[in-house]
C-alpha cells in the first residue's frame, strides 16, 4: 500500500475552544500507529478528524484507500451476528463465503445465529471488528476497542488488530492501555491538550520519550 | 334494559351466525382501511425515515407541520377529498367520489402523517445510534435509509398497527367521501352510525362487537411486538 496519511495544519475549534492541533503529521504507509495521551488530550477526537467523521476547523488531511473504524462501544445492528457481518460483506462486494471466512476468523461462527446485542461486550467488539475488515480496509481506525474488556477479551481483539496488520493494514490505534501499546505500536503519536508533544518509533518512546508530558505520563504520573 | 339484553343476544346470534351483510361490511372496513394503511406505510415510512436524518434549512417548521397533522380533523380531510373528487373538483373526471376508492384515498390522507411523524421518531432514535457507525461505512442516505427502516420494523410495525387502528374506526371522513351506501361504501363505522340512528341496535352491537375485537388485537398484537422490540433494544 503507498498510502499513508498527512495533516498539515490540522486544527479543531469547538465551542469556542480550541481541541486539536495545528497538528502536521506524517503517519507511516504500514505497520501500526498509536495514539496516546491523557484523558482530554484529543486522541478520540484526532482519529475521528483523520476518518472524516468530523470536518477540521483548518488544514487539511490527505489519505487514500479504502478505511474503516471500530469504536469504543460497538454498534450493533437489531440483526443476527451473522447478518451483522454479511451487511458489511455485501457492501463491500462479498460472498456468504467471505462472510463465514470472518466468522471463522473471529471466532464467532458457532453464534452467526444469535442477535448481535445479546452478544458479551468482548464478542460484540470482535463482530465490530470483523464487519470493520470486511472491506478489506487500507486504514483501520481503532478507538479504545478494548476499553471495558476483560484480558482474554483484550488478547482475542489484538490477536485480530495484529493478524490485520500483518497483511498489509495501517493500523491507527487509541489507547491508554500503555501495556497494549508497547504490544502493539511500531510508532507512537503523543497527545497533550490537543497538541502533538511526540511522534516518535514505539521503541524510542517508551525508553527515552523526550517530551516532559510523555515522560510523566509513562511513568504513571497523573497529567493534566 | 331487557331491550338491551335482547339487543346484546341478537348482535352474538349475528356474529355467530355469520350474517352475509355483516360479513359484507366487515370485509369492506377491512379492505379499505388495509389499503389506506399500505399507502399509508408506502408513503410515510421512507417520508418519515428521511426526515429523521435529513438536515436542512426550515427542517423543524417540517416537523410542527407533519405533527401538526396528526391532529387534523377527520370530517375536514373528508370535506377537502370531497372537493376535489365532486364533479366540480379537480379530479371530478376520475369519477371516485362515493367509491371505495374514494374512502381509501380519505383515509391515506387521514394516517399518512401519523405514519410519518411516528416512524421519524422512531427512525431519529435509532439514527443517534448508528450515525457513526453508517457515516464510518460510507453509507449513501438511501443505503441509511433503507438499513434504518429494516432495523426499525418491530417498532414500525407497531406504528403501522397505530395507524391501522385510527383509519378502521375512523368515521367522518369515510362518510363523507363514501355516502354509506348500501353494497357499496358502507364501513362498520359508518353502518354503526346509521343502524344506532334507525334503532336497529342488534346490527350496530355485533359490528361493534367487531370493531372492539379488532381493536383490542391490533393493540394486543402492538404490545407484543413492541415488548419484542425493547427486549432486543437493550439485549
Amino acid at each position: 500500500m503507498a498510502e499513508s496519511i498527512r495533516t498539515v495544519g490540522l486544527s479543531l475549534t469547538a465551542g469556542g475552544k480550541r481541541r486539536v492541533g495545528p497538528l502536521n503529521l506524517i503517519l507511516p504507509p504500514t505497520g501500526t500507529t498509536v495514539i496516546m495521551g491523557p484523558n482530554g488530550a484529543g486522541k478520540s477526537l484526532l482519529l475521528r478528524l483523520l476518518h472524516g467523521l468530523i470536518a477540521p476547523t483548518t488544514g487539511s488531511i490527505v489519505s487514500a484507500g479504502q478505511q474503516a473504524m471500530v469504536f469504543q462501544r460497538p454498534v450493533m445492528l437489531r440483526r443476527s451476528v451473522g447478518a451483522n457481518l454479511m451487511f458489511a460483506v455485501r457492501r463491500a462486494g462479498g460472498t456468504p463465503a467471505d462472510c463465514q471466512r470472518l466468522l471463522a476468523e473471529a471466532g464467532l461462527a458457532d453464534l452467526a445465529g444469535q442477535q448481535a446485542r445479546s452478544l458479551s461486550g468482548g464478542e460484540q467488539q470482535r463482530l465490530a471488528l470483523a464487519r470493520a475488515l470486511a472491506c478489506e480496509p487500507d486504514i483501520l481506525f481503532l478507538d479504545e476497542p478494548t476499553a471495558s474488556l476483560d484480558p482474554a477479551a483484550t488478547l482475542a481483539i489484538e490477536e485480530q488488530v495484529s493478524k490485520a496488520a500483518s497483511t498489509g493494514t495501517k493500523i491507527i490505534l487509541v489507547t491508554h492501555d500503555a501495556g497494549q501499546a508497547r504490544r502493539l505500536a511500531d510508532d507512537v503519536v503523543f497527545l497533550h491538550d490537543g497538541i502533538l508533544c511526540e511522534h516518535t518509533v514505539a521503541a524510542e518512546f517508551f525508553d527515552t520519550a523526550t517530551s516532559p508530558q510523555a515522560r510523566a505520563y509513562l511513568s504513571g504520573q497523573i497529567v493534566l | 334494559m331487557q331491550d338491551f339484553t335482547e339487543a346484546f343476544r341478537l348482535a352474538f346470534a349475528l356474529v355467530l351466525s355469520g350474517d352475509a351483510d355483516l360479513i359484507e361490511i366487515v370485509g369492506l372496513s377491512l379492505r379499505v382501511s388495509l389499503s389506506a394503511i399500505v399507502l399509508a406505510c408506502l408513503i410515510g415510512l421512507p417520508l418519515g425515515a428521511w426526515l429523521a436524518i435529513a438536515r436542512f434549512r426550515g427542517r423543524r417548521a417540517v416537523l410542527v407541520l407533519v405533527n401538526a397533522l396528526m391532529g387534523l380533523p377527520p370530517v375536514v380531510i373528508g370535506l377537502l377529498v370531497y372537493l376535489s373528487l365532486s364533479r366540480a373538483g379537480p379530479l371530478g373526471s376520475f369519477g371516485l367520489l362515493y367509491t371505495p376508492t374514494a374512502m381509501i384515498i380519505a383515509q391515506t390522507i387521514l394516517i399518512t402523517p401519523i405514519i410519518t411523524a411516528l416512524s421519524r421518531q422512531v427512525i431519529e432514535d435509532l439514527y443517534s445510534e448508528y450515525d457513526e457507525q453508517f457515516r464510518s461505512m460510507r453509507l449513501s442516505q438511501r443505503e441509511t435509509i433503507t438499513a434504518l427502516l429494516w432495523d426499525g420494523r418491530t417498532a414500525l410495525i407497531t406504528v403501522a398497527l397505530a395507524g391501522f387502528g385510527r383509519a378502521i374506526a375512523e368515521v367522518g371522513a369515510v362518510i363523507i367521501v363514501g355516502g354509506n351506501i348500501d353494497h357499496l361504501t358502507r364501513v362498520m363505522t359508518t353502518a354503526i352510525a346509521l343502524e344506532t340512528s334507525k334503532g336497529d341496535l342488534p346490527l350496530a352491537l355485533a359490528l361493534g362487537l367487531i370493531l372492539l375485537v379488532i381493536a383490542l388485537t391490533v393493540n394486543a398484537l402492538a404490545m407484543t411486538l413492541r415488548g419484542k422490540s425493547d427486549g432486543l433494544a437493550h439485549g
